[in-house]
């Protein structure tokens, strides 16, 4: 059997190594990193091109037109791409780069394939109204000691004890 | 003084794709593109997201505070959120039903398609489709209630009467706490690993 401790980095490491990049968001751009505010960026634009007239009436998708840019050459954008690359890298080197569906050997792909969209939804529709996701909202909100990210983390992980019980046949 | 760039400049993109690069690798690197791992935290087999998470929160909270303190960094010049408490635990409640459903965050799940997670993939495009759902029905379900309990830019020394400095040191005992009482879980109800 392989050994699991040489398959991912000691936690605490990686840990520490995540903060330091958080802090490099904030001295170079002042910014925090973030998972969902890019697919938002994606989706608005997507909506500007394609039904121009219905984004422009819409509180949600017009764009506000600042620094007279695209909405997705964003700052969060290229993070994602960056993210993108260093996963490669990163799994290119452990050799874990493969084409699959992963899921508990009890349920299907197809299942797993079900949940994992709705499990999107969800997060979808949650990190609009918490503004932000785990990283964008709580991550980034905790380094700098705003109540907002721990509030944020609270609703996460709180509700994800609360209700773990009903998702269980998924994972175990 | 920080931060470097101007925001909206093309060297701060490029600032930005740096960063995510190594945020990506160091995710990986974690473990973090596989869902059932990540996953693993709410059923008591695998605690590492919970030491990643607060490590590299307590981190960056101590580094930024010291930053500060030196007269490097101002909390003022960087994003900061405006706290609207139930709005933002509603969403983090939401949130928390997609990770039981998806196993990935928005962030880790990019960190999955980097591997070729076919179900990562389809997170996203998950994601996708909950932020245009929210998008069109903004106006008749969220932009009232999104603004509401307003406390505006509220840190966590105000809220407990503290000094930003002491606020940190709290922050980090109580992570400590949670290293120490998750293991000690693990342990005491013998739950053993999963493979993947």
């Amino acid at each position: 059997m392989e050994d699991k401790s040489k398959k991912f980095m000691n936690p605490y490491l990686a840990g520490v190594l995540l903060g330091f990049i958080i802090m490099a968001a904030f001295f170079f751009s002042g910014e925090g990193v973030g998972g969902s505010g890019a697919v938002k960026d994606i989706v608005k634009t997507g909506v500007n091109i394609i039904a121009p007239d219905y984004a422009e009436g819409s509180n949600f998708f017009r764009v506000s037109g600042e620094h007279g840019s695209s909405p997705i050459k964003t700052w969060l954008v290229f993070e994602v791409l960056g993210l993108l690359i260093g996963g490669v890298i990163s799994g290119a080197l452990a050799g874990r780069l493969k084409l699959m569906v992963e899921h508990s050997p009890k349920i299907t792909s197809k299942t797993r394939l079900i949940f994992a969209l709705l499990g999107g939804v969800f997060f979808g529709i949650g990190s609009q109204l918490g503004r932000g996701c785990t990283s964008g909202a709580g991550l980034s909100g905790m380094a700098v000691m705003s109540v907002s990210g721990f509030v944020v983390v609270a609703g996460i992980f709180g509700f994800g004890y609360l209700l773990a019980w009903f998702f269980r046949k998924l994972w175990i | 003084m920080a931060p470097i760039f101007e925001q909206g400049s093309e060297w701060n993109l490029i600032a930005a794709l740096l960063i995510g690069i190594a945020f990506g690798f160091v995710l990986e690197r974690a473990g973090f593109s596989t869902s059932r791992k990540l996953a693993g935290v709410f059923y008591g087999y695998d605690y590492t997201v919970i030491k990643v998470f607060f490590t590299a929160g307590m981190t960056a909270a101590l580094g930024l505070l010291y930053l500060n303190y030196f007269g490097i960094f101002k909390y003022e010049n960087v994003w900061m959120p405006v706290t609207y408490v139930i709005p933002t635990l509603v969403g983090g409640a939401i949130m928390g039903i997609g990770f039981l459903m998806g196993g990935f965050c928005p962030g880790t799940s990019w960190c999955g398609v980097a591997t070729g997670k076919i179900d990562a993939f389809v997170f996203l495009l998950g994601i996708g489709l909950g932020v245009l759902f929210y998008g069109i029905t903004y106006e008749v379900l969220w932009e009232d209630f999104r603004v509401k309990t307003d406390v505006g830019k509220f840190t966590m020394s105000e809220l407990l009467h503290v000094s930003p400095g002491v606020a940190v040191l709290i922050f980090i005992i109580f992570g400590l706490f949670a290293f120490w009482l998750v293991d000690k879980i693990k342990r005491d109800y013998n739950i053993k690993d999963v493979e993947y």
